[in-house]
């Protein structure tokens, strides 16, 4: 087929990691450049002018950026091991689920973990998402159902990075007493063979994260 | 397929909803439309149906609830195919309305809100300058994608269409109140003549809402959330 694809990114970023999951699911070959972000490429701010961010896929040269929307369109360019439902309504129905946890179950989640004011708060907020989170497993294996699909990959964040940042923070967010049915998830999700090769060793990732609210300080 | 089967719960003051309804009317879709008051109080349908965000719209169909304004625009434009595309057809394109639709609703709008509710000078100039910067993106976002054409989606409305579009109701209301020019021949020449050609399409038209009675809905708006507050 001739195809050329790169990936700038960043081997802690779970937006990043994202792509690289579908990437793989879909066998698709690529080249990863690592972004540092002190010190961002001129290529990335070439690709990415409007947010100047990982991840981009840059595929046959056209750049295309923000996860959600790699994502899909790395599903419709290659075909096999679909990561959308094919149904729209369970279509519907993922994309909102992938739209929650990004724009409030993980923003409020960062909160609960790192607020040094109103933590109670932000606590409460974060509980209230990850439960209602939980709602939409269910009584399924992942959030796709026997595999995982879309809402799995975007709930990196959840599966990983939170249990990650809550336990550098020390604070109890997501147990097993809290959220059984989504903690035994996480566990599951973590061990999944296409999930576990893109997930960064938890010791590098607190050492970056204490360095970013370090510098936030 | 039965009128009743299709539903929107919407606010015709909402330009999130008059995305879904655009939507349906390119589709020549038949549904029930109710009018949430939600000002006053949300209704027993749309707090069941949206119970995580009480908000509108919301399309039920065959008893399936779905909500999120540009979700819903792709689910009807995947569901009723048979009708013109409103996504383009080619995955590049696909991913390219998709990423400004997306910075339209995370970037763009919010810096709207930020001016509609800046309570500083500042804070509403600051805003006012996020806004305008991203129209000069839009505009050029607007030559790469409608090549030459009428609309954003080419020869016919498509989503970025549909996802900006909805905006330009609250784009004149936020001129009058600043006093300022923000689409204009000068600055956003392009932008101009697509709002025109945009306002004017059919399935746009019976939608628009007077800019007056815009801006007197967000005065209740803003008065109702100072009393709460």
């Amino acid at each position: 087929m001739g195809d050329e694809v790169k990936l700038f990114g960043s081997w802690a970023s779970p937006f990043s990691r994202r792509v690289e999951i579908a990437l793989k699911l879909k066998g698709v070959s690529y080249e990863f450049i690592q972004e540092d972000f002190s010190n961002k490429s001129p290529l990335l701010l070439k690709y990415n002018p409007v947010h100047k961010k990982v991840p981009v896929l840059l595929h046959n040269g056209k750049p295309i950026a923000e996860s959600l929307v790699i994502l899909e369109y790395i599903d419709e360019t290659w075909k096999g091991n679909p990561i959308y439902p094919e149904d729209p309504y369970e279509r519907a129905v993922a994309r909102f689920w992938a739209k929650f946890i990004d724009e409030k179950c993980m923003p409020a989640a960062w909160k609960a973990c790192t607020a040094e004011e109103e933590q109670e708060k932000a606590m409460e907020e974060a509980c209230e998402c990850l439960k209602t989170l939980e709602g939409a497993l269910k009584d399924k294996k992942f959030f796709g159902g026997e595999t995982v699909g879309l809402v799995d990959i975007v709930a990196n964040t959840i599966g990983f990075w939170l249990k990650v940042i809550q336990e550098m923070m020390g604070v109890k967010l997501l147990t097993a007493e809290k959220f059984p049915v989504l903690f035994k998830w996480s566990e599951e999700y973590v061990g999944c063979p296409i999930i576990k090769r893109d997930l960064p060793p938890s010791d590098e990732l607190m050492v970056h994260f204490r360095a970013i609210l370090k510098r936030a300080k | 397929m039965a009128k009743s089967d299709v539903k929107l719960l919407g606010a015709w003051s909402s330009p999130f909803v008059m995305r879904a309804r655009i939507a349906l009317n390119i589709k020549s879709v038949d549904y029930e439309y109710q009018e949430e008051n939600w000002l006053v109080s949300k209704s027993e349908l749309l707090l069941k149906s949206n119970p995580i965000h009480k908000k509108v719209p919301v399309l039920i169909h065959a008893d399936n609830p779905m909500c999120e304004s540009l979700i819903i625009v792709q689910y009807i434009d995947e569901v009723w195919s048979s009708g013109p595309s409103i996504l383009p057809s080619d995955p590049y394109d696909r991913a390219t309305a998709r990423f400004w639709s997306a910075y339209i609703d995370d970037k763009w709008f919010p810096s709207m809100i930020a001016f509609f509710w800046g309570q500083e000078e500042d804070a509403k100039k600051a805003a006012i300058a996020q806004m305008e910067e991203g129209l000069v993106l839009l505009e050029e976002a607007f030559g790469k994608c409608s090549k030459g054409k009428a609309f954003f989606g080419g020869d016919r409305i498509g989503f970025l269409d549909i996802a900006f579009g909805c905006f330009l109701g609250s784009l004149r209301v936020t001129e009058k109140a600043g006093g300022i020019e923000l689409l204009s021949e000068t600055k956003t020449p392009s932008l101009s003549k697509w709002a025109e050609r945009f306002s004017s399409d059919i399935a746009v038209k019976e939608l628009i809402s007077d800019t007056d009675k815009l801006a007197e809905f967000g005065k209740k708006l803003q008065a109702k959330m100072t009393a709460n507050n």
